[in-house]
């Protein structure tokens, strides 16, 4: 069977990559990224709704997770894309979104659109467990001290919340680089587009061999990444065993991410 | 959800903003509270004046509705009937055409930077250090300037002894020096009155001491204290009265010499006798 195996091809794909790849292993990211961006505010709206005071905002997170993370992906995707500006008989995606230095074609607009609201239903759970997880007195102490809710929030509980929610976050990142490939089927031209378009003119099944490789290697990045960004926030948690030089690299460097301990 | 009649003892006052009619020497004023949770009725109809700079200590058994009570004052719980006032003005609720409803989230908010609360389990910020868990509230919620307010918790901090552990975080506190800090973070907001829920009774007995010697130096210093505590040495030696709590209701109140001396009320005499 390996006799069968082109080794040629895979070589050229992992070590001599065309700029159209590049292209679309950009494509691959960026649609990633802007989707969980999208996932976490959603999620975080969510999980605020679902505890607030009024019943419509808490009944409506809940029909929210209830439809996206009880229908496949798949079907979400396909109904943004061709359904939703018929059905809601306004354009939620348009033909393409312009944006200065970027310009977004529909069908990215539209993966992006499901990827992102999908996520958020998962995020809300993620973000809920997170909150829940801080002590009702850390509220009551903020309120006591004339906070008003949104300060709170944003000041005291979810800073802390962050420390339990960011190992699961990163998890989802790793699971929406990889989703991302859903996307193909809306003819977004993404990684999987590209091995997939190659497949079709070749039949050498190769090019998913290489792809999965790129994959692997975008999510072995990003697990850097989150082992850095997980140790960054325990530091802060010992905080003061930490100099004040690293301290003030942890506040205002990105980079302080990778600094050793 | 609030029954207004039995507000009627005092005069109604108009926008929140002057001393109302019981005189300007009553800080906090405490009319008919009831409060249930369910079917579970925990304040029958507490009353409770305290007068500008006195130091007034809650006593009773747990399940006496004490601490609920102290809460109710910040209006971390809702009242169901009565109102309180502090500074003469209603918290919790608005009153128009005679009936309370509750107020806006930004006025309660507002009513309460002028109550500090110190916890029984402290409640400091864990991702702060005890300069940050001082300066948070008068920065963000009074708009005062980061300097003016690292200046002021400094002092405030020197004042509880923990000047040296200003960039120290609550993990690396003793339980003692936490509540010195939760007491100073309260300060800071230069509350007209000070309420303590049981502030000692999560600590080893060591540490209650540099504790209550700290309370005890504010109740001198005039601080106006309403401190629900099982702590009879501080009673004795700092409150100007003592009030006690049974069953949701003040069953007894008096100074401190009465109720180590003489108490009259059946259960005040059985609940010192188990505690002292």
């Amino acid at each position: 069977m390996l006799a069968a195996f082109d080794w040629h091809v895979i070589w050229q794909r992992l070590f001599h990559p065309d700029h159209v790849f590049f292209r679309a292993m950009y494509t691959t990211v960026y649609i990633a990224v802007i989707a969980q961006l999208i996932g976490v505010l959603l999620g975080l709206v969510a999980a605020l709704m679902r505890s607030a005071r009024l019943w419509p905002f808490r009944f409506l997170s809940g029909v929210y997770v209830l439809i996206f993370r009880g229908t496949p992906l798949l079907v979400q995707i396909f109904f943004i894309y061709y359904g939703a500006n018929l059905m809601l008989g306004f354009t939620l995606v348009p033909n393409s979104l312009n944006l200065g230095l970027f310009r977004l074609d529909g069908a990215i607009v539209a993966g992006i659109l499901a990827l992102g609201i999908n996520e958020g239903a998962y995020m809300r759970e993620i973000i809920r467990a997170g909150i829940d997880s801080i002590d009702r007195g850390q509220m009551e102490a903020a309120k006591s001290l004339g906070m008003r809710f949104g300060l709170a929030m944003r000041r005291i509980v979810l800073p802390q919340a962050a420390r339990v929610i960011v190992p699961p976050l990163g998890n989802e990142f790793n699971n929406m680089l990889k989703t991302t490939s859903l996307v193909f089927t809306i003819g977004v031209y993404e990684m999987f587009s590209d091995a997939e378009i190659h497949y079709s003119n070749t039949f050498l099944p190769e090019y998913f061999v290489a792809v999965a490789f790129w994959y692997l290697v975008l999510t072995g990045i990003w697990g850097f990444i989150q082992a850095g960004i997980e140790r960054r926030l325990t530091a802060s948690e010992r905080g003061d065993e930490l100099t004040l030089r690293e301290r003030l690299a942890a506040a205002w460097a990105p980079a302080g991410a990778f600094v050793r301990r | 959800m609030n029954d207004s009649g039995v507000g009627s003892t005092e005069p109604p006052e108009s926008g929140g903003t002057g001393f109302a009619g019981a005189g300007a020497g009553i800080v906090m004023s405490a009319v008919d509270v009831h409060k249930r949770f369910g079917r579970l009725e925990v304040l029958k109809g507490v009353s409770l004046d305290v007068e500008r700079r006195e130091t007034v200590c809650v006593i009773g058994a747990s399940g006496s509705g004490k601490t609920t009570f102290i809460r109710c004052i910040n209006h971390l719980e809702k009242i169901d009937a009565g109102r309180i006032t502090v500074n003469g003005r209603l918290i919790g609720y608005r009153e128009s055409n005679g009936k309370l409803r509750e107020d806006s989230e930004r006025s309660i908010a507002q009513q309460r930077t002028q109550i500090g609360m110190v916890f029984q389990r402290f409640n400091l910020f864990p991702h702060k250090t005890a300069l940050q868990n001082v300066t948070e509230a008068p920065v963000r919620v009074l708009g005062v300037s980061r300097g003016e307010a690292q200046e002021m918790a400094l002092a405030l901090l020197a004042r509880v002894g923990l000047r040296d552990k200003c960039d120290t975080y609550p993990g690396k506190l003793s339980g003692g020096q936490q509540q010195r800090v939760a007491i100073a973070r309260a300060l800071a907001m230069k509350p007209a009155l000070m309420l303590f829920d049981e502030p000692t009774s999560a600590l080893d007995p060591e540490v209650t001491g540099e504790v209550l010697s700290v309370m005890e130096e504010l109740a001198h210093d005039g601080m106006t204290m309403i401190v629900v505590t099982h702590e009879m040495g501080f009673a004795k030696v700092a409150a100007d009265r003592v009030v006690m709590m049974d069953g949701g209701t003040i069953i007894e109140e008096g100074t401190p010499e009465h109720f180590f001396e003489a108490p009259t009320h059946e259960r005040t005499k059985q609940f010192l006798s188990k505690i002292l």
